[in-house]
C-alpha cells in the first residue's frame, strides 16, 4: 500500500485491481516509466534522422531516400557532382571556413572586452549597453540579416560589398553576444576580489587585467570561441541575405538551394562536413577544457547556462 | 561549482563597490573597454534599423527598380507602408491567410514543445540517474547540428520513396505525400526544429527546484498530481514562459522550414518577407514587412530581455 492512500486517510478496503491500479499510480517512487519511454523516444526522434542522412552520403545511387548500396561515389569518386570534385561545393566548403575562422577572431574579442567592461563599468550607460548586446542576441536572424541586406545595399553600398566582408560583419553582430553572455556569467561569478589582490600587491591595472583576470576567463573565452564557430558555420539566414555571388555562398545556402532543387547524396555528405566541423571544433575545445580545468562537465554547464 | 562557492563570501553584495574604492581607475578606463563593441552595435545594429525605416518610407528608382531610400525623416512618404499594411486588412488581404497561418503554426508548433519538451526536462532533471551525462549531450547535440540539415534529414524521410512512407505502407495505408503543403508537416518540420531550445531553459528551472520542497509537499499530505501542479509546476512556471518565448520569436521569422517541407498553400510571414527582399521594385514593401515583424515580436522580446536582466543581475 502506498504512502499516499495513508496520508489522505482513505480506506485502504477497496481492494483488487483498481486500488492496485491508483497504489501504483499514487507511489512516489515508482519508476517513471511513461516519461522516461517519452525522452528516449524524443531522443531517437531528435537524432536518427541526422544519423540516417549521414548514412545516406555513402550511397551508391542520386538518391536519398532509397538504399541503393555503400559507395564513397559523393564524397570523392564521382568526377563531377561529389563534394570533393564539385566546384562550387568545394569553394562553398572553404567559405564556411573562412566566415567562421574570421568570425570567431573578431566576435570573440569583441564580446570579451564589452563583458569585462559592463561588467565593471556601474551605472546607466552599461545598462543601456547590456540592454543592447542582449537585444542583438534575441532579435529573430531574418530582421537582423534582412536589415542588414537593406544597409549594405543601400546606404553603405559603396562601402561595404555583399560578399564575405558583408557576411563578417553581419556574423559578428549577431555572434558577438555569446562570448559577452559567457564571460560576463563567469565575470558574475569571479567577483573582483582576485585583481584586488593583485593590485593591493602592487601590480597596475593592466598588469592584474593580462595576469589575472584574462587567465581566469580563459575557459569562457574558449567556450564562446567553440560556440561562435560551432554557429558560425550552421548559420544560414543572415550569410544568405549577404552574400554577393555564387563563390561567397557557403554550404549552408548550398544545402538549401539544393534541397529546393534536386539534391544528391553529395549534399548529405556537405552537410556531415558541416557537422564533423562543428563536433571538432567543440570536442577539441571540451578537451582543452578538461585539461586546464581538471574537471569535469563544466561545458555543459556552460551551454546550459546559455 | 568551484568558483562560485569562493566567492559566495559573507561581505555579499556590497562588497564590490565598498573594496573597490581603494584602487583608482581613470574614468574612461571601463568604459574604454566597451566602446568597439558599442561602435559596432551603433554601425551594424541599430543603423541598419534606421536604413528600414528611411527604406520602408522611401520609393522606388523608377527605372532601375531599387530602393530609393529617404533619409531625412521630415520627407518621409508613408503610403508604401499603408499600401503593405492593408494587404493584411484591407481589401482582398492577400497577406492575411500567411499571417493568420504563421500565428496558428507557431501557437500549436510552441505547444507541442512545451509539452513533449516539459515531459523530457522533467525526466532529465528529476529520474535520469546515472545516464543523466549521457542524456544531457544527446540533448544538446542539436545544437551543433545545422538547422538546416535536420530539416533537410527529414525531407528525404518524408520523400515520396522515403522511409517513412515505407512505414506507412507497411501498416497497410497508402502512400502519403508529406511534402506538399500539409499544415502537419509544417508544424511538425518546426517543432522539430526549435525544441531543443525549449528543453535547456526546461531543464535548467527544473533541475534548480529543492527536492526538499517536493517531499515537504508530499509529507503534508498533498497527492503526486497536487505537488506537481502547486509545487513544481509554480516554480518551473519562468522556465516555461522562457521556453515559449524562445522557441517562437524565431519561428516567427522562419521561412526555411516551410521551402523545405511545406509549399505555397502553407507559407508563412517570413516566406512573404522573404520574397519581398529579392524582388526588383519592392524595396519599400520589404521594409515595411520588417517592420511589421519586429512590431509583432516586440511584446515576447521585452518580456524576455526584462527576465534575463534580471535574473543575471544587471544593472
Amino acid at each position: 500500500m502506498s504512502e499516499a492512500t495513508i496520508a489522505r486517510g482513505q480506506p485502504a478496503e477497496t481492494g483488487g485491481i483498481v486500488h492496485r491500479a491508483t497504489g501504483w499510480f499514487r507511489n512516489p517512487w515508482r519508476r517513471p516509466r511513461v516519461l522516461q519511454a517519452v525522452t528516449y523516444l524524443y531522443l531517437a526522434w531528435t537524432i536518427v534522422p541526422v544519423v540516417i542522412a549521414i548514412v545516406f552520403s555513402f550511397n551508391s545511387g542520386r538518391s536519398r531516400s532509397t538504399w541503393q548500396g555503400f559507395s564513397m561515389r559523393w564524397w570523392y569518386q564521382d568526377e563531377f557532382n561529389s563534394l570533393w570534385t564539385d566546384e562550387a561545393l568545394r569553394s562553398a566548403m572553404s567559405q564556411t571556413f573562412r566566415l567562421s575562422v574570421i568570425t570567431v577572431l573578431i566576435a570573440v574579442p569583441l564580446g570579451t572586452l564589452f563583458a569585462i567592461g559592463v561588467d565593471r563599468w556601474r551605472g546607466r550607460p552599461a545598462g543601456v549597453a547590456n540592454f543592447s548586446m542582449l537585444f542583438s542576441f534575441v532579435i529573430p536572424e531574418i530582421i537582423l540579416g534582412t536589415s542588414l541586406f537593406l544597409l549594405f545595399s543601400n546606404l553603405l553600398q559603396g562601402a561595404v560589398r555583399l560578399g564575405t566582408t558583408a557576411q563578417v560583419l553581419g556574423l559578428v553582430t549577431y555572434q558577438m553576444s555569446y562570448p559577452f553572455i559567457v564571460v560576463r556569467a563567469r565575470l558574475l561569478s569571479i567577483g573582483p576580489e582576485y585583481e584586488e589582490a593583485a593590485m593591493d600587491l602592487g601590480s597596475t591595472p593592466s598588469q592584474a587585467l593580462r595576469r589575472v583576470l584574462i587567465p581566469l576567463l580563459g575557459p569562457a573565452i574558449l567556450a564562446s570561441v567553440a560556440l561562435v564557430f560551432a554557429d558560425s558555420v550552421d548559420n544560414f539566414v543572415t550569410v544568405r541575405y549577404l552574400s554577393g555571388q555564387a563563390p561567397s555562398e557557403p554550404l549552408s545556402v548550398k544545402i538549401y538551394a539544393a534541397a529546393r532543387a534536386s539534391p544528391t547524396p553529395a549534399v548529405n555528405a556537405a552537410a556531415t562536413v558541416m557537422l564533423v566541423a562543428t563536433l571538432t571544433a567543440i570536442g577539441a575545445v571540451w578537451m582543452i577544457y578538461r585539461k586546464v580545468m581538471g574537471q569535469r562537465g563544466d561545458e555543459l554547464t556552460a551551454i546550459t547556462e546559455l | 561549482m568551484a568558483s562560485d562557492l569562493e566567492t559566495a563570501t559573507p561581505a555579499g553584495g556590497g562588497r564590490a563597490r565598498a573594496s573597490r574604492s581603494g584602487v583608482w581607475y581613470p574614468r574612461w578606463y571601463w568604459p574604454s573597454f566597451t566602446a568597439p563593441g558599442l561602435i559596432w552595435l551603433a554601425l551594424f545594429f541599430v543603423l541598419p534599423f534606421f536604413v528600414v525605416l528611411s527604406v520602408a518610407f522611401g520609393t522606388v528608382d523608377p527605372l532601375f527598380r531599387t530602393p530609393l531610400p529617404v533619409y531625412q525623416p521630415w520627407y518621409w512618404d508613408f503610403a508604401t507602408f499603408g499600401e503593405t499594411l492593408s494587404k493584411f486588412f484591407v481589401g482582398d488581404r492577400i497577406y492575411l491567410s500567411p499571417l493568420v497561418r504563421t500565428l496558428v503554426y507557431v501557437a500549436a508548433s510552441s505547444l507541442i514543445c512545451l509539452v513533449i519538451g516539459y515531459a523530457v526536462a522533467y525526466y532529465a532533471a528529476r529520474h535520469a540517474g546515472k545516464q543523466r551525462g549521457l542524456i544531457l549531450m544527446l540533448l544538446i547535440a542539436p545544437f551543433w547540428i545545422s538547422y538546416l540539415m535536420r530539416i533537410y534529414a527529414w525531407q528525404s524521410l518524408l520523400q515520396p520513396d522515403g522511409y517513412i512512407n515505407d512505414m506507412v505502407s507497411l501498416l497497410g495505408f497508402d502512400r502519403v505525400d508529406w511534402l506538399a503543403g500539409k499544415p502537419v508537416t509544417v508544424i511538425l518540420g518546426l517543432v522539430y526544429g526549435y525544441i531543443p531550445f525549449m528543453i535547456l531553459p526546461l531543464f535548467g528551472f527544473l533541475d534548480r527546484i529543492d527536492q526538499n520542497l517536493l517531499e515537504a509537499g508530499r509529507d503534508l499530505g498533498a497527492s503526486p498530481y497536487r505537488t506537481f501542479r502547486r509545487v513544481t509546476l509554480p516554480l518551473s512556471k519562468p522556465g516555461i514562459l522562457a521556453g515559449l518565448v524562445i522557441v517562437s520569436l524565431p519561428m516567427f521569422g522562419d521561412y526555411y522550414t516551410n521551402d523545405l517541407l511545406g509549399s505555397e498553400s502553407t507559407s508563412m510571414y517570413g516566406n512573404l518577407l522573404d520574397a519581398a527582399v529579392y524582388e526588383a521594385g519592392r524595396g519599400p514593401e520589404a521594409g515595411s514587412l520588417v517592420l511589421i515583424l519586429i512590431v509583432m515580436v516586440m511584446l515576447p522580446m521585452a518580456y524576455y530581455l526584462r527576465e534575463t536582466r534580471r535574473s543575471t543581475g544587471g544593472t
